[in-house]
């Protein structure tokens, strides 16, 4: 994997952009915790493809997010970064709250987004069914919310920090003013911003990809997106939580590699 | 110096094993630990402890805004500060504060404040909090990164709606109206004397600065603790180049005056557990949503005390603890003048907003704990800046001396 920057806009937002793989091209969207360290979904969906990964602004070293307030702002944004990356019809991947702006990014933007695919994505509010609050978790709590096999999740985000640990606790609340800080703009406090009414517009084959054990967006807002998007295929995942990509990268991969 | 009497208004009957019921007094805390009937009683044993402030002498009188918790039952304290408006005459009314951020349009502040100006003949503080990132975010849904922003417009709202004497129009981001027009405005003018509650980033020491604002700590972690973060204040203010009024600052404190020192923690003891352990037991996801603070300011280490709450072991405090770490300013009416002393010119501070209620204290030892303050302990604290007059015009009330009679229209 390496890194280089883009910079958009009037406001010369830095972005950075992480890039690994031979093939077709892939842009990969990624959820509200950013890329993972050796992210094992970026290095996997690699082997067969060429990975283009930007960050949003507020994650790593890509900045500017305090020009991004909304959805809209947050969508025209990453088209912007679709458009100056200049890939050759590449398939749309996003993650949770990536997976979110993707689906943004088909809607707003048909023409520009031919392959989608949609993983775990966020942006639906069933009431019957709500998402877990993401924002008011510790630490710890994590890894049992974002994988079914808490062991592996805790290993890959090596948290379980002491929040009773001053430094800790300090270093866990700046990570989380940028990241989450960000993401709260569009994920805070319920993440929907109005992408149920601009789902009919999305022309792109997409492919919806859940884990059959995921405990943050539970599995049944597969089916409402499957729904929404019409010619959509959803593929679950056992034995995979809300990471799912990050859980279970072959089964995603290999999804990907049938449907497109 | 002036003294102002806060009341929190906490719910006084959550049980013995809350901690351990409940992972947190706000936010998510079930309502129906809530009794209305006894709230009844509740609301007016506490007006009638403020009222009893303004009787005894305190300068002020304060209340604030909380929402969906156990820890402050006012929602809307310009309720409860409009019945004082009625109760009392001499009081400053400290209202600390409306979290204007929440308000939509925040023009409803400019107008209640207002209200309470005229109401009171001129005598309210007025107090813009950003709130609690578990009322502004989690109970009234703000977006934490936005927040602060949201909060310099609706600043800027209120007080051009104060100032203009004529409509005018108002494009913000979050706030459009095309008719800004508040009636009633206030009698202080070009605005009540206004106090802002600060958790130490240098964002909030400028702003207070610029718009000659009084800064506000209100912590529940004692005066030793607060020394790093108010000297960082008056550092602020010595590099601006203002000059360097105590009445630009203060603090609040807990405290308990009893006839001994020995007789305070028997007293007091169960109360001050009550409140510690239980107003203040906060789940720490909720104390601080990621955004709410900049950066910046979390990287000053500047934690929010419910952060710190969250983060500190209260439960295994003893009073020996917190009367030591001066948490908690209790004993005699001398162990107390001593200490509030150590604290006022520790801090240099001409407000300090005395927390003499706390937790579950029956009304009769609120009022004895009062009453010996305001006989015992405030008059010797009278004096502590001669320098400035005891008095700084411009961070208190401007009282009208008399009422206007109404004259019929038959005229």
């Amino acid at each position: 994997m390496k890194a280089r920057f883009l910079t958009l806009g009037p406001t010369k937002s830095r972005i950075e952009i992480v890039e690994a793989g031979k093939g077709r091209d892939l842009l990969f969207l990624h959820g509200a915790g950013g890329h993972m360290r050796d992210d094992p979904l970026i290095a996997t969906l690699s082997t067969k493809y060429r990975v283009v990964a930007p960050l949003l602004p507020g994650y790593g070293r890509s900045t500017g997010e305090d020009g991004l307030r909304d959805m809209l702002d947050v969508t025209l944004h990453a088209l912007d970064v679709l458009a100056a990356l200049d890939l050759k019809k590449p398939i749309v991947v996003g993650h949770s709250m990536g997976g979110m702006i993707a689906a943004e990014m088909a809607a707003v933007a048909p023409s520009e987004v031919a392959k989608l695919c949609l993983l775990a994505p966020a942006g639906l509010w069933l009431d019957e069914h709500p998402v877990a609050d993401i924002f008011s978790k510790l630490p710890y709590e994590l890894p049992e919310l974002l994988f079914h096999d808490g062991e592996l999740g805790r290993r890959l985000l090596a948290s379980g920090g002491n929040m009773d640990d001053p430094e800790f606790l300090k270093q866990f609340l700046v990570m989380n003013a940028r990241r989450l800080g960000m993401a709260g703009k569009i994920l805070f406090p319920i993440p929907d911003r109005g992408l149920v009414q601009r789902l009919y517009r999305i022309t792109a084959r997409t492919l919806i990809v859940w884990g059959a054990a995921d405990a943050l967006i539970p599995p049944v807002y597969g089916h409402a997106f499957k729904k929404a998007i019409s010619g959509s295929k959803l593929v679950k995942v056992a034995k995979a939580g809300h990471a799912v990509g990050h859980e279970k990268p072959a089964a995603v991969l290999a999804a990907i590699r049938d449907f497109f | 110096m002036k003294f102002t009497w806060f009341h929190l208004m906490p719910w006084p009957h959550m049980p013995d094993d809350f901690r351990q019921k409940h992972r947190s007094v706000w936010v998510d805390l079930p309502s129906r630990m809530y009794e209305p009937e006894r709230g009844h009683g509740i609301y007016h044993e506490y007006l009638d402890q403020l009222e009893f402030a303004e009787q005894v002498g305190f300068d002020g009188i304060g209340v604030n805004e909380h929402h969906a918790n156990a820890y402050g039952l006012m929602p809307s304290p310009n309720i409860m500060a409009a019945t004082l408006t009625r109760r009392t005459s001499k009081v400053a009314l400290v209202v600390l504060g409306n979290s204007i951020a929440l308000y939509n349009p925040p023009l409803r502040v400019a107008e209640e404040f207002a209200m309470l100006d005229v109401l009171s003949g001129g005598r309210l503080v007025a107090g813009f909090p950003v709130g609690t990132s578990m009322d502004t975010n989690y109970a009234y849904g703000t977006i934490p990164a936005l927040t602060r922003e949201k909060y310099a417009e609706a600043h800027d709202l209120i007080r051009k709606a104060w100032a203009a004497d004529e409509p005018f129009a108002f494009n913000g981001r979050y706030t459009k109206l095309r008719y800004v027009n508040c009636w009633p405005k206030p009698i202080q003018r070009p605005a009540p004397p206004i106090f802002i509650p600060g958790g130490g980033s240098v964002e909030t020491y400028d702003f207070c600065i610029d718009n000659t604002y009084s800064y506000s700590y209100l912590s529940y972690s004692g005066y030793l603790r607060a020394k790093l973060l108010m000297e960082g204040y008056w550092q602020r203010v010595a590099e601006r180049k203002v000059d360097e009024s105590p009445y630009r600052a203060g603090f609040a404190q807990v405290i308990c005056v009893a006839d001994t020192d020995a007789e305070a923690e028997r007293l007091y003891g169960p109360h001050v557990n009550y409140f510690y352990n239980r107003c203040l037991h906060i789940y720490p996801g909720f104390a601080d949503a990621p955004g709410y603070r900049t950066v910046k300011t979390i990287q000053t280490g500047a934690l929010s005390q419910f952060t710190q709450a969250a983060a500190r072991n209260y439960p295994n405090m003893t009073w020996k603890d917190l009367t030591e770490g001066r948490y908690v300013i209790a004993g005699s009416p001398e162990t107390v003048r001593q200490q509030m002393e150590e604290m006022i010119k520790t801090l240099r501070v001409g407000n300090v907003f005395c927390l003499l209620h706390l937790g579950n204290m029956p009304d009769d030892k609120v009022r004895h704990s009062t009453r010996l303050f305001a006989e015992k302990v405030m008059p010797h604290l009278r004096n502590l800046w001669p320098d400035w007059n005891n008095h700084d015009d411009r961070f208190w009330v401007h009282p009208m001396s008399e009422r206007l009679a109404f004259k019929a229209a038959a005229e």
